[in-house]
C-alpha cells in the first residue's frame, strides 16, 4: 500500500467539493472501494457535475483510468477534454500505447486508440503496434479487431498475407491467423480465381500433413471450398483419402462426410449416388460410435438427415425420430 | 557412492492402500449451500477486488440474481426492493442504464438491468424502466448500417444488437424502424468457420455467436443464417477430453462457454424445427449433455462457493452465472410441454430451467412480456440516428 496524496487534500482542488456516489440508503452489490478509489471518483463526479474542461480534469481522468480502465464514462470525458483543450494527440498515442500494453484485454482502451488514430488520420504505427501486442498474445481478439479495422479503413493490405504466414509458421494452430488469412484473401484477390484457390488448397494440405489433428487447417480447407463444392474440386477426394493412412483424424473423416454430402446435394454425376450415401452414413456411424463420440448426437442427426433427404424413398418407412412436433410454433 | 536419502512416505509399498475407498458409491455434489452463501453475500457486499467492475454493477445484480433463480433460492422482498432502487439510480436521465449511479448509459448494463428487473418481476421492478427514454437511448446508439454502438462514442460489435433486441422485446418498445438493417448486419458476422465474429471479418467466437444468433431469433430472422454451418461449428466446440466448451477453435475450455456455446443448441434446435426439419432428436440437444455436466460439476466448482473458468482459476460471479446457466441447459431438454431431464449426480443438482434467448427463467420472460405488452409501444422522441454525433 503506497502513500497517496488525496485530491480532497490538495490545495489546487480545494475549490471543488467532492461528490460521493449515490448508492442510496440500502446499497446492493456495494464495492468496498479503497480510500484512493473513492477520493478520485468523488472528484471525478464533481468535475462531471460542473462539466469542467481543464488541465486538472484531464490529469484526473488518467488517475481514474488507472483505477478502473473499464469506466467508459471517464474515457468519454477524456475524449471531450482532448478536443476542448486541443491536446497533443501524439502524446495521447504514447499514453494509450502504454495503457494497452498493460491491459490489452479491455474494450475501452482499444476504442480510444481507434478514435485517436481517426482524429490524427494516421495509421502508420498501427500494424507494428498490433504486431507487438500479438507477439505477447497471438489470439487477442481486440488486437485482431483493431488490426482488421486499420487495414480495411486505410487500405493497408500489402504485406498482411506475409504476416499471416509468419504467424502460422510460429503456430500452425493459431485459428486467429487462419481467420486473418481468409480475411486478407477474400478482400483482395478473392477465392474465385482457380490459381488462388489451388494455391490455398495446396498450402492447407501441406499444413495438414505437418499436423493432421489441427482442426483450424481442416476448417479452412472446408471453408474455402464450401461455395465451389467439395466434391467437384479435381483430385481432392483422392488427395484426402491418400492421407488416411498417415494423417487419419476425426477431422479427415468429417471432411469426407462433407465431401460426400456435397456430391449428393449437387447430384454430382462422377459419383454413384447410392454408394456415396452409403459411405457417408458409414462414416457418420464411425464418428458417432468410435472416432468422435462427444458429437454422437450431432453425427446421428447428420445420418438421419442424409437418409431422409437422399435415402431411397419408401415413404412409408418413417425414421424413428420423425414423429410428434416438439415445439409449438 | 552417496548415502541413500530416507525413503519418501508416499513411495512406501503400503501407501497405495491408504487410497480412499469409495465403496462403489458415487458422490457428485453441487455444493448448493456454498454457492448460495457466496451469492447472498455478493448481492450486498463485494471486496475491493471488484473495483474493476465498478462500471458493471447492474451485471453483478443480474449474474447474482440469475444464479439464485437457477438454484431456486428466493430473494427476500426487501432485497428485491433495494435492487430496484439501486438500478433506478443507474438509469440515465437520457434513457438506458449505466454501470453505476451517474454513469453514462451503455447497452451492456442496460441488458443486465432489464434482465435483473424481470427476474425480480414485481410491479416495482417493471416500473423502474423508463420505456420512452429507453427507446430514445436505443435510437441514439443505432448506426446507419443496422448495427449499434455499445454507448455514445463507443465501439460496435454484435453484443450491442443482442442487448438492444433483448431489452426492446421484453419491454415492448420495438418500433417499425428500430431494427432496420440489423439482421443483415448480424448475418454478415457469420464467417467461413460457420460461427459468428464480433464484427464482420473476425474469428468465430462463442460469446458473439450466441449474441448474434439470439438477436436473430428475437428478430425472427434466424432462418437466414447458414444453420447447418453454424451447427457444425458449435458442436465442434465441445472438447472431447474435458467435456466443456471452448470459445474458439484451438483455444482452451472455459466454464462460461457452457452457456454461450451449449446455449446455442436449443436455439438451433428450434430454428431447424421451424424450418420443417423432421429428423431432429426428440430427446436431446445436439451436444453431449452428461460430459458438460461432468465438466461443470467436477472441474468448475469452488468448494467455498462460486464457480469458475477451469481448475486453478478464481471464482467470480460471471462464471458462477454462466456455469450454472450451462448446467441448466444441459439438464433440461424440450419446452414446457415436452420436457426431459438428465441430472448428473444427486437430484439436488437439479437447477431451474433457463430461457435460451434471454437467459432468465422462462416464467419470468413470459411474465415480463405479458406485463409490457399491456402498454403501448412508445413513440420515438429523441433525434434520429443520423443526427447523432460520435465523440
Amino acid at each position: 500500500m503506497c502513500l497517496f496524496f488525496y485530491f480532497r487534500d490538495r490545495k489546487e482542488w480545494a475549490d471543488l467539493e467532492p461528490v460521493p456516489q449515490d448508492d442510496g440508503p440500502n446499497p446492493v452489490v456495494k464495492i468496498a472501494y479503497s480510500e484512493k478509489f473513492t477520493d478520485v471518483f468523488d472528484m471525478f463526479r464533481a468535475l462531471l457535475k460542473n462539466d469542467e474542461k481543464s488541465e486538472r480534469a484531464f490529469a484526473l481522468t488518467a488517475e481514474a483510468i488507472d483505477l478502473n480502465a473499464a469506466n467508459y464514462t471517464v474515457w468519454h470525458y477524456r475524449r471531450v477534454l482532448l478536443q476542448a483543450l486541443d491536446k497533443d494527440l501524439r502524446e495521447e498515442m504514447k499514453y494509450i500505447t502504454a495503457i494497452i500494453e498493460d491491459q490489452p484485454k479491455n474494450y475501452q482502451v482499444w476504442n480510444h486508440r481507434r478514435m485517436v488514430v481517426e482524429w490524427l488520420n494516421d495509421p502508420s504505427e498501427e500494424l507494428q503496434f498490433v504486431a507487438e501486442i500479438l507477439s505477447q498474445d497471438a489470439k487477442n481478439y481486440h488486437a485482431w479487431q483493431h488490426r482488421q479495422w486499420v487495414i480495411q479503413e486505410y487500405k493497408l493490405w500489402n504485406g498482411e498475407l506475409e504476416y499471416v504466414e509468419e504467424l502460422l509458421e510460429e503456430d500452425v494452430r493459431n485459428n486467429s491467423a487462419w481467420n486473418q488469412r481468409h480475411f486478407v484473401i477474400s478482400h483482395t484477390s478473392g477465392y474465385s480465381d482457380p490459381a488462388i484457390l489451388d494455391r490455398e488448397v495446396q498450402y492447407t494440405l501441406k499444413q495438414i500433413k505437418k499436423a493432421p489433428h489441427n482442426e483450424s487447417a481442416w476448417n479452412y480447407l472446408k471453408g474455402i471450398l464450401h461455395d465451389g463444392g467439395l466434391s467437384s474440386y479435381p483430385g481432392l477426394l483422392e488427395q484426402v483419402t491418400e492421407l488416411q493412412d498417415t494423417c487419419s483424424s476425426p477431422y479427415l473423416t468429417a471432411f469426407l462426410v462433407d465431401l460426400y454430402e456435397d456430391a449428393l446435394e449437387t447430384n454430382n454425376s462422377s459419383y454413384d449416388q447410392q454408394e456415396t450415401l452409403k459411405k457417408a452414413l458409414e462414416l457418420c456411424k464411425l464418428l458417432a460410435e468410435e472416432k468422435d463420440t462427444i458429437r454422437r448426437e450431432y453425427w446421428n442427426y447428420v445420418s438421419r438427415s442424409l437418409q431422409n433427404t437422399y435415402g431411397s424413398g419408401d415413404p412409408n418407412v418413417r425414421t424413428e425420430n420423425a414423429r410428434k412436433p416438439l415445439f409449438q410454433t | 557412492m552417496e548415502e541413500a536419502s530416507p525413503p519418501l512416505r508416499c513411495f512406501r509399498e503400503s501407501h497405495s492402500s491408504e487410497l480412499f475407498s469409495d465403496d462403489g458409491v458415487q458422490t457428485v455434489t453441487s455444493k448448493e449451500q456454498q454457492h448460495y452463501h457466496y451469492l447472498k453475500k455478493g448481492l450486498r457486499h463485494l471486496s475491493d477486488a471488484y473495483e474493476c467492475l465498478d462500471a458493471s454493477r447492474p451485471w453483478l445484480c443480474y449474474w447474482i440474481l440469475h444464479s439464485l433463480e437457477l438454484l431456486e433460492e428466493p430473494v427476500p422482498a426487501a432485497v428485491a426492493s433495494d435492487v430496484c432502487q439501486f438500478l433506478a439510480r443507474c438509469q440515465s436521465p437520457t434513457g438506458g442504464f449505466g454501470g453505476g449511479p451517474g454513469q453514462h448509459a451503455h447497452l451492456a448494463p442496460t441488458y443486465a438491468a432489464v434482465n435483473a428487473l424481470c427476474i425480480l418481476g414485481t410491479e416495482e421492478a417493471y416500473k423502474v424502466i423508463n420505456r420512452e427514454k429507453l427507446l430514445d437511448f436505443l435510437y441514439s446508439v443505432k448506426q446507419p448500417d443496422g448495427s449499434f454502438v455499445m454507448h455514445v462514442g463507443g465501439e460496435v460489435d454484435v453484443r450491442s444488437a443482442y442487448c438492444a433486441a433483448s431489452v426492446a422485446s421484453l419491454t415492448n418498445i420495438i418500433t417499425p424502424t428500430l431494427f432496420d438493417g440489423t439482421h443483415n448486419w448480424i448475418l454478415s458476422c457469420q464467417n467461413w468457420e460457420g460461427g459468428l465474429g464480433g464484427v464482420p471479418g473476425l474469428e468465430a467466437h462463442g460469446g458473439y455467436t450466441f449474441c448474434g444468433t439470439a438477436a436473430l431469433v428475437i428478430l425472427g430472422k434466424e432462418h437466414m443464417l447458414d444453420l447447418k454451418a453454424l451447427l457444425r461449428w458449435v458442436t465442434s466446440k465441445q472438447m472431447r477430453f474435458e467435456g466443456g466448451f471452448q470459445g474458439r477453435c484451438n483455444k482452451l475450455v472455459d466454464g462460461c462457454y457452457s452457456f454461450w456455446q451449449a446455449g446455442l443448441l436449443p436455439l438451433l434446435h428450434r430454428a431447424l424445427f421451424k424450418e420443417g426439419d423432421s429428423t431432429l432428436s426428440e430427446s436431446s440437444w445436439m451436444f453431449e449433455r452428461e460430459a458438460l455436466q461432468e465438466y461443470i460439476l467436477l472441474c468448475c466448482q469452488n468448494p467455498g462457493g462460486g464457480l469458475l473458468d477451469k481448475p486453478g482459476k478464481s471464482r467470480d460471479f460471471y462464471h458462477t452465472c454462466y456455469c450454472l446457466s450451462g448446467l441448466s441447459v444441459a439438464q433440461h431438454f424440450g419446452n414446457k410441454d415436452l420436457h426431459n431431464e438428465l441430472i448428473l449426480g444427486r437430484d439436488e443438482n437439479r437447477l431451474a430451467p433457463t430461457h435460451p434467448v434471454y437467459n432468465i427463467c422462462p416464467e419470468k420472460v413470459a411474465q415480463a412480456i405479458e406485463h409490457f405488452h399491456q402498454l403501448p409501444v412508445p413513440v420515438q422522441t429523441g433525434p434520429t440516428p443520423s443526427a447523432m454525433d460520435q465523440s
